[in-house]
């Protein structure tokens, strides 16, 4: 059916940019300044391991050997070993993997939640209230630096309200991580019935959350309000009335599906903020993701990490792409048949 | 044919507010219309046809205001009910079709679904009868292959085929009156005459009411019963369509029917109007056709418009008719 | 001229959102030429006996964790910030538009070079993308504007394309290739200064992103080395005094940044609003 061929297009689409970005990992990581041996050795490697590590990674060979050793270990799931924590890149980034998606798909809900309703509103009541707070709420997520919002939050709603607790992470310091099934704290919570640990979770992602969703508002809001707005002066919204539809049929069948359109293709550009800013709000929240985990390794000049972390974000981004680019397909009908 | 008529509009004006003024785009437009009648309403773009079948339907823009008038429904006065009540007649009592049928169907939702959400609002119907009443309503506007057809997008169809879906969508529930607004408009002239011969067997059938919105005279010859000729957001002239064709009274009517190309004409033989729509912000004379026309004296800046019965059914709206 | 400047002002009086943004565009582009000049103390002078106090009289935006003025730093600060934005800006701008021109002009396999770099870039989320750079270039000022030009890159390679191609069959580069003009002149000369006005608009709201990337690069401690006087660092080095209740450290910096950043996105939406007022949101 015409949906499996999309998906297969897109899927088919989506090996380019894979390529692209195994290409250009490996070009970063061959541009470090100086021997790139002596750096994945470490500041205090002898000589000699130096040359063995030069020669473990292939480096005394020709470009497109080395390439190839390269993908070779990319296949095996090889990124390297972390100098700062001596264990396999990859087993590092899995484990810090669930907290850096529990907070951005957090502060994902949250945005969405908000900023829809907030854009459909602001459409259908222009120069109301709700039309100024949605204008007011675009105009400054768009302008503020995300770690400084993460900072205001938590000096407004940590140091002066005491609402929040102190921002070190996924659990204060008297709670233990629940029994691992999803990795999401929160969620195991409330699996392994622990209402008061889940609860101390939630009140830990709460202020990060907030700071990803506000940053994430801004833009959503921005576009289905004028998408909204765009669609409601349309012809078949004319028709739709002139057809004694009931306004809610008008507003949610026949006005939001089809303003959703161009919110849908925004959500592309979303995550691409998203996972960079994962990187800023983990490191003002100190919440042991995976970008703090590539910050940590940076200053420590250790680079596997880094790498590691540049791929896999990256191919999450291709990946997150090519969903969203299917669900386009299943909302717009235009996108399947017309092949 | 005294009875009572099923649309009676009296009296409207309709003006818009634009940034450079207030534009007075519909004066003192009355008309009515029978049940089971076809009017055809004329007149070059510009001239408040479609805006007054906007007002009647109370799908104005928001930068529009109605200052005057009634449009008296079954009893209901449309311009001051509620949106509720609107709600209620729209789709069920009158409907409306639009040009550009393909723009003014829903782009992403198939087009049986479109006319199932119609008799889901209006008609009392089992949701399990509601696919049989869309595929026979395909199949009267003659769609061919109903069943597959039901699953169409709008792109997926010619715009002929969009516009009897459109037909199929505003006669769901059979409604009492029917407003074409340019429904032929963009569409080759063989799809046109299937198009109207569609609409004119409907209004036979089911006894409807029809008012056909349109600037291309040879669209009402044939098939109107009476017509209303529009210019500038006034009625000029109404009248019987053999009467208004045999003998015009409103010199724009004569003109209009003159400049109408006929076989065989040459170039040279083409009549247009001179001049053009005036201007309708601020201030305009009391006959707005004053400007273009070969007959205006000093008594045409003499207010108010006259509005003269020549002749039973016959009103012509002018001081010095023809 | 004078029937530009009338235009010029009625076109500012119509929007005087775009006459405020504009205003304060001009405030700081002074303050980056003028600004180390008015700092009424040494932005690197330390005094450990007037560590962390809050804002007074004599010192209006307080003292950091090692005395020194915070005033001082944020208005030093703004011409190294507006420097790097406006050089990363610069730089894509330049070497995008060209290489986009390039590819909408010849097409063929231009066209598709160009167009797999512009993916492949966009392939990354931007700024891990500049993250990576950044740090297999090495951890240095002028490698973090090179990764916030990278990044931006596509933007403006996308776009000169598709406006280059828009153009490309106009009768006046018919009329310019008639009368003997090579490809690269008539690209140069005739077809792509029309593209200029939709792209200057980008340009401008892409400042705007610019001095967040830039920020958020030096926030995470690449290019800027303390005592170095800069926006981002400076809310860093503010951050580990928030929960402690000093706020003024990081507040000023970051309150600079959402100042100049919001004037240059009102100034993006201004001047589209100027050239092409569909497009408005």
């Amino acid at each position: 059916m015409a949906l499996l061929r999309l998906a297969g297009r897109r899927l088919a689409l989506a090996v380019p940019g894979l390529l692209g970005v195994i290409v250009v990992t490996f070009l970063l990581n061959r541009a470090l300044p100086g021997d790139p041996a002596a750096f994945f050795a470490g500041p205090a490697a002898t000589r000699q391991a130096i040359e063995e590590i030069r020669a473990r990674l292939g480096l005394d060979k020709s470009v497109p050997e080395q390439f190839v050793y390269y993908v070779r270990d990319l296949a095996r799931g090889d990124l390297g070993t972390s100098l700062t924590t001596g264990q396999p890149v990859l087993r590092d980034l899995a484990t810090r993997l669930p907290a850096s998606l529990e907070l951005t798909l957090a502060g994902l809900t949250l945005a969405v939640t908000v900023a829809l309703p907030l854009g459909v509103l602001s459409a259908t009541r222009p120069g109301s209230w709700v039309d100024h707070l949605a204008r007011v709420v675009t105009t400054a997520g768009v302008s503020l630096p995300i770690f400084f919002t993460g900072l205001l939050l938590v000096y407004v709603f940590y140091f002066l309200l005491g609402w929040a607790p102190a921002p070190l992470g996924r659990l204060d310091a008297f709670s233990t991580a629940p029994r691992q099934v999803t990795g999401f704290f929160v969620v195991d919570a409330v699996l392994a019935h622990d209402g008061a640990l889940a609860w101390a979770a939630l009140r830990q992602l709460a202020l990060p959350a907030v700071t990803l969703g506000l940053f994430a508002m801004a833009p959503i809001a921005r576009m289905t309000r004028a998408s909204m707005l765009g669609v409601l002066g349309s012809e078949f919204i004319r028709t739709a009335r002139a057809a004694g539809l009931a306004p809610r049929t008008v507003l949610v069948t026949y006005a939001l599906r089809n303003a959703l359109l161009p919110v849908i293709t925004l959500l592309g550009m979303v995550f691409s903020f998203l996972l960079g800013a994962n990187v800023l709000v983990e490191k003002v929240f100190a919440w042991p993701g995976v970008g703090s985990y590539a910050l940590e390794a940076l200053i420590a000049s250790d680079y596997a990490p880094v790498q590691g972390f540049v791929l896999l974000m990256a191919t999450l981004y291709v990946f997150l792409n090519l969903t969203i680019d299917i669900v386009y397909g299943l909302v717009d009908p235009r996108v399947r048949i017309e092949a | 044919m005294s009875a009572v008529p099923l649309l009676s509009v009296e009296d409207l004006s309709v003006e818009f507010r634009t940034r450079h003024g207030v534009v007075r785009a519909l004066e003192r437009v009355g008309f009515s219309i029978a049940r089971g009648e076809t009017v055809g309403i004329v007149g070059e773009s510009g001239s408040g046809k479609s805006v007054t079948a906007f007002a009647v339907l109370g799908l104005l823009p928001p930068a529009a205001r109605v200052t005057s008038g009634r449009a008296v429904f079954g009893g209901l006065d449309l311009l001051t009910a509620s949106a509720g009540q609107l709600l209620e007649y729209r789709g069920r009592e009158l409907s409306m079709i639009f040009q550009s049928s393909r723009t003014a169907l829903n782009p992403i939702r198939p087009v049986g679904k479109q006319i199932a959400d119609v008799l889901e609002r209006h008609a009392n119907l089992p949701r399990a009868r509601r696919r049989g009443r869309v595929l026979e309503l395909l199949a009267r506007v003659q769609i061919p292959d109903p069943e597959r057809r039901y699953h169409a997008y709008p792109f997926e169809l010619s715009g002929g085929m969009c516009q009897r879906v459109m037909i199929a969508l505003a006669v769901a529930c059979s409604p009492a009156l029917l407003i074409a607004d340019e429904p032929t408009t963009g569409l080759d002239v063989t799809t046109q005459a299937g198009i109207l011969d569609l609409l004119g067997d409907l209004s036979r059938t089911a006894g409807m009411a029809t008012i056909m919105i349109t600037h291309d005279l040879a669209v009402v010859a044939e098939r109107c019963d009476r017509i209303v000729v529009m210019h500038a957001g006034h009625v000029v002239e109404q009248a019987p369509a053999r009467t208004l064709f045999a003998r015009p009274r409103h010199p724009y009517t004569a003109r209009l029917l003159a400049s109408t190309p006929r076989a065989g004409a040459k170039l040279a033989d083409l009549t247009p109007i001179p001049g053009a729509v005036p201007d309708l912000r601020g201030e305009t004379t009391p006959c707005r056709y004053r400007t273009r026309c070969e007959r205006a004296a000093a008594v045409c800046d003499r207010p108010p418009l006259p509005r003269e019965v020549v002749a039973p059914g016959h009103v012509v709206a002018c001081a010095r008719p023809l | 001229m004078s029937a530009l400047l009338r235009h010029g002002r009625y076109v500012l009086g119509e929007n005087p959102v775009t006459a405020v943004a504009f205003g304060l565009f001009v405030v700081l582009i002074l303050l980056a030429l003028v600004g180390p000049s008015l700092a009424p103390h040494d932005p690197l002078a330390s005094d450990t006996a007037r560590k962390l106090e809050p804002p007074s009289a004599r010192y209006w935006f307080g003292t950091d964790q090692v005395g020194r003025d915070i005033l001082s730093r944020v208005l030093v600060a703004t011409r190294l910030d507006l420097a790097i934005s406006l050089s990363a800006v610069t730089l894509s701008f330049v070497v995008g538009s060209v290489l986009g021109a390039s590819a909408g002009f010849f097409g063929g396999w231009t066209d598709r070079i160009v167009t797999r770099v512009t993916d492949t870039i966009m392939a990354f989320p931007l700024f891990v993308l500049a993250m990576g750079i950044v740090a297999a270039l090495g951890n240095t000022l002028a490698n973090i504007v090179y990764a916030t030009a990278i990044i931006n890159l596509p933007f403006y390679a996308r776009m000169a394309r598709a406006e280059v191609n828009v153009r490309r069959e106009a009768g006046f580069v018919e009329a310019a290739r008639l009368s003997g003009n090579g490809s690269a002149r008539i690209l140069a000369v005739h077809v792509f200064p029309n593209c200029l006005p939709p792209m200057m608009v980008q340009a401008s709201l892409n400042l705007g992103w610019a001095i967040l990337n830039a920020a958020g690069l030096s926030f995470i401690g690449l290019g800027v080395r303390p005592p170095t006087p800069e926006w981002g660092i400076m809310v860093a080095e503010g951050a580990a005094f928030i929960v402690s209740g000093e706020w003024w450290i990081a507040l000023f910096p970051g309150l600079a940044l959402m100042l100049a950043v919001f004037c240059f996105n009102l100034l993006g939406d201004g001047l589209r609003d100027l050239i092409d007022p569909r497009r408005r949101t």
